[in-house]
């Protein structure tokens, strides 16, 4: 594997985390849904605060066990989708202006070789800008690591994590896609 | 004991108007804490959050932290979360296990009964003067568990907790009990915690029993998000509640709910499509709950609130809210999601799952009232707007008592809730005493009796 063959890889997982979020910040939520593998994992922790030493351990809310703010699968986002397209989901009625940034792009495990990547694990900073109705904003910061399949040209998310750095959510919903 | 503040004119439920201004206005606020959440009997946490000597798990009361904790000889304690000498919160983990809250800022610490006992450099600094034993932790006077469920109050005269609930107990006992009717049994699985910019009685409201606001969730009806809606069953929940006789009841100390009187002979109806494992469960617990309980199985719960605070939803999904207020107009929400200790591994993750897409700041259902109760008291917030009062007419009247469940009870939708809600609300902040605070010394309620 050559240092260009890993670059190049670099930037074309960066381009489609870009266009993945132009397209949620487009409103594309149908073509966004269409990015994600049938098997997707979704997950959110609860982020709390423990004692030094018990961080690994209990920090932060378990997928697959318990309560987290998200720990679904696609058919679950694909009901979130269908709500917001009904026109009466009034908490995102009339929509909210939302930005996502990505940066920080890390390439964490890729396999089996970079000039033929078919399952990568990429690491990110998110940063999210939510304005709502008039004078309502939320700003969500935190890291996400995502897996993500080769699909033909392009690439399925398998699994997203979102670390969200807050422990009381300070927003009154998570109505938008993360 | 008295108060400046007009509030037979501004909570005027004979004829069903209650002012905007005890949703807005900081000064009622304060009135709350001072007369409300000093007195009355609130939720704390749950057993099952603190089963070991030394656990101990952060609460709030009102607008301050408290320590939920179990000492090292297995006594239960709510204390408030702030040092006797100079106020440091003596402990910021949300929960865990110790033998010393030690606070940080100058060392004293507090062994898990409360008890102040490292204080440095005591002999040569406080000696002859500290007395140790009158520099505890501040203990809540009142305390009580109640099926797993830790409630405490400030006021030394309150009454016992079980005469406090009242005959809201038939209902609050169909969400902490098992599902097949075993008493209690029920244990937490995981807190929401999140900011609301809204007055809190609007979201303890929506649990009284305002049903009127189903329209508000529409767009999950419409698509189904329910335990069956994998398999294309429409709505947010199953339909539990087939040919039941929807019942809204309210009690003399404040309490209100929103239930289901099923017929005499009322059948399970399958629920949890797509989940086989599960609908036998629940099938197996309905069929188990109907033996045990008789003629008290037939009380279903929909939602609730208890005087002032804590909301439940009782079956799906299934726990306790308790609003907390920040301010006039910010509330600190914290769920309490729960499940059956026993249930099998299967039921608790499906359970789980759909908590988490209905309840909360996730959920689909919830988002639409967390939207409402923030544009409400922004747009109430106005001079002009607070000159209008709310109207709380409906249903005026349209209650019975006793019939067919104890409390006052409607079998239309109603405000009643709301309107007894308030009356009691006015009570505390009058300073009223005990008896009128539950009802018994209500000499024209007696008379209308």
């Amino acid at each position: 594997m050559s240092r260009f063959d890993r670059l190049a890889l670099k930037q074309e997982i960066e381009d489609f985390l870009y266009m993945e979020a132009d397209l949620l910040d487009q409103r594309e939520f149908l073509k966004w849904l269409d990015l994600l593998a049938d098997d997707l994992i979704y997950f959110m922790p609860i982020r709390r605060n423990v004692k030094f030493g018990q961080h690994a351990e209990k920090e932060n809310t378990k997928q697959g066990e318990g309560i987290s703010w998200f720990d679904e699968d696609k058919w679950t986002l694909g009901k979130r989708v269908e709500q917001i397209l009904t026109g009466v989901h009034y908490a995102e009625e009339p929509l909210s202006r939302v930005t996502h940034m990505v940066s920080n792009v890390r390439l964490l495990e890729v396999s089996p070789s970079a000039d033929d990547a078919q399952d990568v694990v990429v690491g990110c900073r998110f940063l999210i800008y939510q304005n709502r109705v008039e004078y309502e904003s939320n700003t969500f910061i935190g890291r996400r690591i995502d897996t993500l399949r080769r699909n033909g040209d392009s690439w399925l998310i398998a699994r997203r994590e979102l670390i969200l750095e807050q422990n009381v959510l300070l927003a009154k919903n998570l109505s938008i896609l993360f | 004991m008295t108060t400046k503040l007009p509030i037979d004119r501004m909570i005027d439920t004979k004829n069903g108007t209650i002012s905007r201004e005890i949703f807005v206005s900081p000064e009622f606020h304060r009135e709350e804490l001072e007369k409300l959440f000093t007195r009355a009997w609130l939720f704390i946490g749950h057993e099952s959050q603190i089963p070991n000597p030394g656990d101990f798990f952060v609460s709030r009361m009102g607008e301050e932290s408290v320590i939920l904790c179990r000492d090292t000889k297995g006594a239960v304690h709510v204390f408030l979360n702030s040092c006797r000498h100079r106020g440091m919160k003596v402990c910021r983990y949300e929960s865990g296990n110790t033998s010393l809250f030690v606070c940080p800022y100058h060392s004293w610490s507090y062994t898990t009964d409360g008890k102040l006992q490292g204080v440095p450099l005591y002999r040569v600094l406080y000696e002859g003067q500290l007395d140790r034993n009158e520099w505890s932790l501040i203990e809540t006077p009142k305390l009580h568990i109640y099926k797993g469920t830790v409630w405490a109050s400030w006021d030394a005269e309150a009454p016992d907790f079980m005469t406090y609930l009242g005959d809201a107990v038939d209902h609050l006992d169909q969400v902490l009990d098992c599902r097949d009717g075993r008493p209690g049994g029920s244990e937490v699985i995981g807190i929401h915690k999140w900011i609301l910019p809204t007055n809190w009685k609007f979201a303890a409201e929506n649990f009284l029993g305002d049903t009127y606001h189903n329209p508000s969730h529409r767009s999950v009806d419409m698509i189904g998000i329910g335990p069956s809606a994998r398999a294309g069953q429409t709505g947010r929940r199953d339909n539990e509640y087939n040919k039941g006789q929807h019942v809204w009841a309210s009690f003399p100390a404040g309490h209100g709910v929103h239930s289901v009187w099923m017929p005499e002979d009322f059948e399970y109806q399958p629920s949890y499509a797509q989940y086989p494992l599960v609908d036998e469960y629940f099938r197996h617990c309905f069929e188990e709950r109907k033996k045990r309980l008789g003629d008290k199985a037939r009380i279903m719960p929909f939602t609730g609130n208890l005087f002032p605070n804590t909301s439940y939803h009782g079956r799906q999904p299934r726990g306790l809210c308790v609003w907390h207020p920040h301010s006039a107009t910010e509330t600190e929400a914290w769920r309490f999601f729960l499940v059956d200790a026993d249930a099998p591994a299967e039921v608790k993750d499906v359970l789980r799952r759909f908590y988490m897409r209905y309840s909360g700041p996730a959920g689909m259902t919830e988002q639409d009232d967390m939207e409402n109760w923030l544009y409400a008291t922004k747009a109430s917030t106005g001079t002009i707007a607070r000159r209008y009062p709310f109207n709380y007419q409906q249903s005026m009247g349209a209650y019975k008592h006793n019939d067919p469940i104890p409390g006052d009870v409607s079998t239309q939708i109603t405000e009643q809730n709301a309107r007894n809600y308030y009356d009691v609300y006015a009570k505390y902040l009058k300073g009223d005493g005990w008896a009128s605070l539950l009802g018994t010394g209500d000499a024209v309620r007696a008379a209308a009796e």
